[in-house]
């Protein structure tokens, strides 16, 4: 069973990358236009699991319910039912006692530096920021990860991270292509690449961009230089994309993929009155934008936001380190929800990704503080569902449903509380993380015979 | 509409004239957490009276005093002393004309001293008290040298008066910054530091400074370093010349043990380092700061007597200094019997997160094989224990009698993400909340602009 889960996945994976992907179950993707080979193609499968009901828990399962006294099972990789405590649990499965704990999806962490800006943070593995050009969307993160970065296993252990986007810095106004990633150690990038994710494209609006070429004498320089800079480009591109497409331009490619509606764009992006302008530019060059991150005052233009279906993904309460992050406020994320709009709780660090639950429940928090009522079933989405889904990989993970992937992390209190912590982690159906098993935490080549190796952490 | 948001705007006039002054009050119906490192007492109550604590602990052990404050059954703390914060040193951070943490191109190092410069109309301050700190040290960091400076002890108050005690500390960069900043390496750091200090000791000496051996300390009210002295002129020849006459000045107090010195090292071989330059200059009343290595060596600070300001939830191996580094790294050191204040915040680590942080050390002491802290302790490590590092134990951090009245009440438990301040004394002065933060959410709490526009919403 175990060899021909792996393999089964592996071909699952190759199927959807290569088609549209809309489903996720592979059946109904359309491949006849589809390149025969996709490049740097995920080799990713699922590890062995044993089919498993968890019984007695709270369960949020991201989808926005609250089950008290719940079951979930799950085998073969994938959640099998989730119900309360009448759900029957068919033969031979292992059975754990969840009696006073909560389970939810495994948290998904929409911005992520892992492996392109790893630990220890030398200038030799500095590999996130391409700052040679303020357009460089011809460059793909995934060239950039290191699968060694110990980030990684901290945020399994810690933060029950399963899935996360890694992204190009914020140097450039097109800084390339993410990649997404199942949280498994693995010796390959392409061992991580999450099978059938399409793929991110990363945009900076404002500071970054301007001070980086601005301070190089060259354009942009100013936030006009900014635009005009990425008109021209758009300009180019939907002329390239209008053309036959024969001649490789791995920029050109990118860029068409945005245009085609494939390739999804997650522009940094902090000021609300930029962020309108991007929605116009991106309506005048005829593309989509799946996420604001930074949005620090999306507050400010929620209705905005949710007219034109954009989610914010935003940290809980930084602020006030830039100009352009002077207003951002804790209850950025109540207001957006209380619009209606989408919320997404990121981390952009190495630490913060360890406690994505503690930020989301500090913005739940001071939503609630003000008035706002939101269930810890709602707010499990900002770190779960509403992630996957500005990720395009909604229909796989993200929530805790039947066919999905078992992505699942049995927490042993509530995950809002700062009292909780992840005790088991599953990644498709696979125990990768076990609070009680020292044997069940993952130590990178980096750390071996390095003082600390296999400590807790 | 308009008549809700004016008879708030009176309310907040009312609220902000009434906190100019001390009052006499009693906290009642709470949930008392001194944060001495004792276990939370339930229906308790606290007493004020003169700007002081007179009693802390289970209702009925004291007679009230004053306006009754009730809690609703929330939880009463001291406020929260954070460690080594950038406080009141800029607006933004990212905008250099704004922040003065920081001087590269100055000549000048250990002669800085920021509580020249602590601006408590900053944001960062008003947005941090919201939060429920009411007191901290304050310091920018290394620029020129190793040298970053003297920090200050600050309060939090609405008040032009956030200096609480000037010069309070010095503060060095050892391990990895340290040698970049002393030009290349560890062994240059610490040839900087000794000659550093044999210089200033000279310096002292020769030009008859307080403090040192020809002239011991003239006034010691208990309270500060007994005189500045940068202010003391002299003709005193100098052998050596890499200090200027200003830094080898501010050195003296440290090198006579008078004023605190703070030394950053992560590594447990720096961290040795620095404990035994007690050999050389017995006299340094050290702080070790930063130590994400501490755990490895937590015997060796222990029968120190050194006490550590510690990061609680480094846990990578960020850079080559802090490979071993881990959550349980305080649990450890605090079980070894070191003296462990959680702390260093800067920029996007802000002091209100000190609860947050401390909660987690909470949640590890439940997890089978890690080490953490009980709640009491945790309490401690951001407020009694900081202030007892920064001198003024018994004086702040802590509710207990003839403490100064920084009370934090709270809506539940205050490591609790759930929770957060509804009231702040400062000095038993009742403090405002309102901050550009609340100002933008209350603006925003709608988008109606359908008879006028935001910028008329205030």
């Amino acid at each position: 069973m175990t060899t021909g889960l792996r393999t089964g996945f592996a071909a699952l994976a190759a199927f959807a990358l290569a088609g549209c992907a809309t489903t996720g179950t592979g059946e109904e993707a359309e491949t006849a236009d589809a390149p025969a080979e996709v490049p740097f193609a995920s080799t990713y499968s699922a590890y062995p699991g044993t089919p498993t009901a968890i019984v007695g828990a709270t369960i949020l399962d991201g989808a926005g319910n609250q089950i008290d006294g719940g079951t979930v099972l799950f085998a073969d990789g994938e959640v099998v039912a989730v119900g309360d405590a009448s759900l029957a649990i068919p033969a031979g499965y292992t059975r754990i006692d969840g009696t006073g704990k909560y389970v939810t999806p495994g948290i998904i962490d929409i911005h992520s530096h892992l492996g392109v800006y790893p630990s220890p943070g030398v200038s030799a593995q500095s590999d996130g920021n391409e700052a040679t050009s303020p357009i460089t969307a011809d460059v793909w993160a995934e060239h950039s990860v290191w699968p060694q970065d110990p980030g990684f296993s901290r945020a399994l252990a810690n933060g029950g991270i399963t899935s996360l986007q890694i992204l190009p810095g914020s140097a450039n106004l097109m800084g390339g292509r993410s990649v997404t990633l199942k949280n498994v150690p693995s010796r390959t990038v392409q061992g991580m690449k999450f099978p059938g994710a399409p793929y991110g494209f990363k945009m900076a609006c404002g500071e970054n961009p301007k001070r980086v070429y601005g301070s190089r004498g060259r354009q942009p320089s100013t936030r006009m230089g900014n635009f005009a800079t990425n008109r021209a480009k758009w300009a180019a591109a939907r002329e390239w994309a209008e053309g036959k497409r024969e001649k490789r331009n791995l920029e050109m490619e990118t860029l068409a993929g945005v245009l085609d509606g494939e390739i999804l764009v997650h522009n940094h992006c902090y000021r609300a009155d930029e962020m309108a302008l991007v929605l116009d530019m991106a309506k005048e060059a005829g593309y989509r934008v799946s996420a604001f991150h930074h949005a620090v005052e999306a507050y400010k233009i929620s209705d905005l936001l949710r007219e034109n279906d954009v989610c914010s993904a935003i940290w809980a309460d930084w602020w006030g380190f830039k100009m352009e992050s002077l207003d951002g406020i804790p209850e950025n994320a109540a207001l957006l929800y209380n619009q209606g709009a989408c919320v997404v709780i990121h981390s952009d660090d190495a630490n913060g990704i360890q406690r994505l639950n503690q930020e989301a429940a500090k913005a739940l928090t001071d939503g609630r503080r003000m008035g706002i009522e939101i269930s810890d079933a709602e707010g499990i989405r900002w770190i779960t569902y509403n992630a996957a889904r500005s990720m395009g990989i909604e229909a796989m993970t993200g929530s805790l449903e039947t066919g999905k992937m078992a992505d699942v992390v049995l927490w042993n209190g509530n995950p809002f509380s700062v009292y909780s912590r992840p005790e088991r982690v599953w990644i498709d159906g696979a125990l990768l993380f076990d609070a009680a098993d020292p044997a069940m935490r993952p130590v990178s080549d980096f750390e071996l015979g390095l003082p600390g190796e296999g400590d807790v952490k | 509409m308009k008549h809700l948001l004016s008879a708030a705007a009176t309310l907040g006039l009312a609220l902000s004239a009434g906190s100019l002054a001390a009052q006499d009050f009693t906290v009642t119906n709470a949930t008392v957490a001194t944060g001495d490192g004792s276990e939370p007492v339930e229906g308790g109550i606290v007493v004020v009276t003169g700007g002081r604590v007179t009693y802390a602990g289970p209702a009925g052990g004291a007679a009230p005093a004053g306006t009754v404050v009730d809690a609703g059954g929330g939880w009463v703390t001291p406020g929260i002393f954070a460690s080594l914060t950038d406080l009141g040193l800029y607006d933004v951070s990212g905008v250099s004309n704004s922040n003065d943490l920081s001087a590269r191109s100055s000549p000048f190092s250990a002669a800085l001293d920021f509580s020249t410069s602590i601006n408590p109309a900053s944001t960062q301050v008003a947005v941090s008290r919201a939060g429920g700190v009411t007191r901290a040290t304050a310091i920018g960091t290394a620029g020129s040298s190793i040298f970053a400076g003297q920090g200050a002890i600050i309060d939090l108050g609405d008040d032009p008066e956030p200096v609480v005690r000037p010069r309070a500390f010095q503060m060095i960069e050892l391990g990895e910054r340290g040698g970049a900043l002393a030009g290349g390496s560890r062994p240059a750091a610490h040839a900087l530091l000794r000659n550093a200090l044999r210089e200033a000791r000279q310096y002292g000496e020769a030009s008859g400074i307080s403090g040192s051996r020809r002239r011991p300390a003239s006034i010691d009210t208990g309270d500060d370093v007994p005189i500045d002295p940068r202010l003391v002129d002299s003709e005193a020849e100098r052998d050596d010349v890499l200090l200027s006459r200003f830094d080898a000045a501010a050195l003296v107090p440290v090198v006579s043990g008078q004023q605190q010195l703070y030394i950053r090292a992560e590594r447990a071989a720096d961290i040795r380092s620095v404990l035994a330059l007690k050999s050389e200059f017995p006299a340094l009343d050290l702080v070790l700061v930063g130590v994400s290595e501490g755990w490895l060596v937590a015997r060796e600070i222990a029968a120190a007597g050194v006490p550590v300001i510690a990061d609680p939830l480094d846990d990578l191996p960020s850079s080559f200094e802090q490979l071993a580094a881990t959550q349980d790294n305080v649990g450890r050191m605090v079980d070894a019997g070191v003296t462990v204040a959680v702390g260093s915040y800067s920029d996007m680590e802000q002091p209100r997160f000190a609860p947050q942080y401390a909660g987690n050390l909470v949640s590890l002491a439940r997890v089978p094989g890690r080490t953490g802290l009980t709640w009491g302790e945790a309490l401690a490590s951001i407020t009694s224990i900081p202030a007892q590092i920064a001198g003024v134990g018994g004086r702040y951090g802590v509710l207990a009698p003839g403490a100064v009245a920084d009370v934090v009440i709270w809506d539940g438990d205050p490591l609790e993400l759930s929770s957060r301040p509804t009231r702040v004394f400062i000095d038993g002065i009742d403090q405002p909340l309102t901050n550009h933060q609340t100002r933008l959410r209350d603006r925003y709490r709608d988008l109606d602009e359908s008879d006028l526009p935001k910028a008329y919403d205030r």
